[in-house]
């Protein structure tokens, strides 16, 4: 079996901590990857953006719209992913229109936080 | 002399500027330095060199200089700050960059980036009256009735989600363009309306000096009408405040004070607009105005091809405003009684219960009726629902004359 395991968490809270917390909290989630990636588990994962970077996507009638910020309806649930390369905003919104849950739910495009590499 | 010619040259050029920055140096706060940095630089080294042939590739170049120098700086203690100065001295722009043609370009990249329609409504307005039209962040709060650091707070999170949600520098591609130059009209539109409605007259020349941009750079009928409508609102500015700055309805202005060259152009151009036949919802709300600016007064007004131009109107862009619209043109050709039963029936459907010109209108057609009861809680449900000063003048002048 697979699973998705997602990951919930205050953004203020993040926001609010210094650099030594952020590194210290960082510090945990490398260790827990190499941990499940010696154990076999990891097929893969990402830190994403915050909220803040989110757009949501809805096609309706055929008329696709762009919105700022994340999804935030209750009435639908997560039911997928995809992870996709895209040239530039525009290009993974044009993609995302095209994702079949777009035109009776929304999809959140979210950027994947890029670390550099040290 | 020089320093006013540089002072000249900062309100014509720094936006064209600003924008070619932008795109050479790919960050709208790094640009922003640098544009005030290479005018820091022609204050000093013009005098002594005198003006340079092309200003305009001058200023660029000097401002792309200064941001590489400033990033080599910080990068002694930020490697990919070093990087990324790197790799932007190492682009050699050379001079077919800073041909008219692309700097034109730039300007259009610069007005759909801040009209992006993943960044917030207000987020857009603010972004783009700092950075297409210049405005201080001050002028805008004062304009808006917001603070200044909220304002400033809304430019700053336009510019961090353009950059890291990878909002691209681009005018978009044909098949996109209708959808995004709706956008962008829209925000143009509400920046004319905020200062028509609230009687800053700044703004709207900002709005009007915007959509001159958009069709000279982009002549799509829409923008056209856009440009049109503002323009036939405009030539009634001076009609439609009392001395007291009481709100003049357009049944009892003054037509003798409208502005002839300004409806001679906006004119010409809706008809311009409607040849295209490609026209939408600005063109034809453009044609309802001009309809209006050629009559005498109101009762000489086609009121019948203004109800035909609505009928338009609501099958292109259905909406319960075009709604209300139409059934004050249509209590216009048949009768106040006529345009109640309408506009009652957009209210008793639940829609348009806070939008002040809903009951304004509603308090109108009832006092006509010798309704008064009626009349009276709907101004006064209108009056609750206002801020704008002229327009609660107007108001508090039809309660007083009910009830006297």
């Amino acid at each position: 079996m697979k699973y998705l395991c997602l990951i919930y968490s205050d953004e203020s809270q993040w926001a609010a901590m210094s650099e030594e917390q952020v590194n210290a909290v960082m510090g945990e989630y490398f260790a827990f990857t190499d941990e499940i990636k010696a154990s076999g588990h990891l097929l893969g994962g990402n830190s994403l953006l915050p909220t803040s970077s989110a757009t949501t996507v809805r096609v309706r009638n055929g008329k696709m719209s762009a919105t700022d910020g994340p999804f935030a309806e209750t009435k639908e649930q997560l039911g997928g992913y995809y992870l996709i390369e895209a040239v530039d905003l525009n290009d993974a919104i044009r993609v995302a229109a095209k994702i079949p849950g777009a035109r009776h739910g929304a999809v959140e495009v979210r950027p994947i936080e890029e670390f550099d590499a040290a | 002399m020089l320093r006013s010619t540089i002072e000249e040259l900062y309100r014509s050029e720094s936006r064209r500027v600003l924008a070619t920055l932008i795109r050479l140096l790919g960050d709208f706060d790094l640009a922003e330095e640098a544009l005030q940095d290479a005018f820091a630089a022609a204050l000093a080294r013009w005098p002594e060199t005198g003006l340079p042939d092309n200003p305009r590739a001058w200023l660029v170049s000097a401002g792309r200089f200064k941001a590489i120098d400033q990033l080599r700086r910080r990068g002694r203690f930020d490697r990919s700050l070093a990087t990324l100065a790197e790799r932007l001295a190492e682009q050699d722009t050379g001079t077919p960059e800073l041909e008219d043609g692309t700097l034109e370009d730039d300007r259009l990249r610069l007005i759909f980036t801040c009209c992006h329609p993943a960044l917030r409504p207000d987020a857009r307005i603010a972004l783009t009256l700092r950075t297409v039209c210049g405005l201080t962040t001050e002028e805008i709060a004062g304009a808006f009735l917001t603070s200044t650091p909220a304002v400033a707070q809304r430019i700053v999170r336009a510019k961090s989600k353009i950059r890291d949600a990878g909002i691209p520098y681009q005018v978009p591609s044909r098949a996109e363009l209708p959808e995004r130059l709706d956008a962008v009209l829209h925000v143009v539109y509400l920046v004319f309306n905020e200062g028509y409605s609230a009687i800053r007259q700044d703004l709207s020349a900002e709005a009007i000096r915007l959509g001159r941009l958009l069709v000279e750079l982009l002549p799509e009928p829409e923008a056209v009408g856009l440009l049109a409508l503002m323009l036939l609102h405009e030539s009634r500015r001076s009609a439609r405040l009392g001395p007291d700055g009481t709100l003049i309805l357009l049944e009892d202005q003054d037509r003798s004070t409208w502005d002839r060259a300004r409806i001679r152009e906006g004119s010409a151009l809706v008809e311009h607009a409607l040849a295209s036949r490609r026209f939408g919802p600005f063109t034809l709300q453009a044609a309802i105005a001009a309809v209006h600016a050629e009559a005498t007064g109101a009762s000489a007004t086609d009121w019948a091809q203004i109800v035909g131009l609505y009928d338009v109107l609501l099958r292109v862009d259905p909406s319960p405003v075009v709604e209300l619209n139409r059934a004050a043109a249509i209590a216009m050709r048949d009768g106040p009684a006529r345009g109640l039963v309408l506009v009652d029936a957009i209210l008793a459907r639940g829609e348009l219960l806070d939008y002040r010109y809903a009951h304004a209108a509603r308090a109108d057609l009832c006092r006509r009726l010798g309704r008064t009861g009626e009349a009276l809680s709907a101004y006064r449900r209108a009056l609750e629902l206002t801020s704008h000063h002229s327009e609660r003048r107007f108001l508090e002048g039809r309660l007083a004359e009910l009830l006297g």
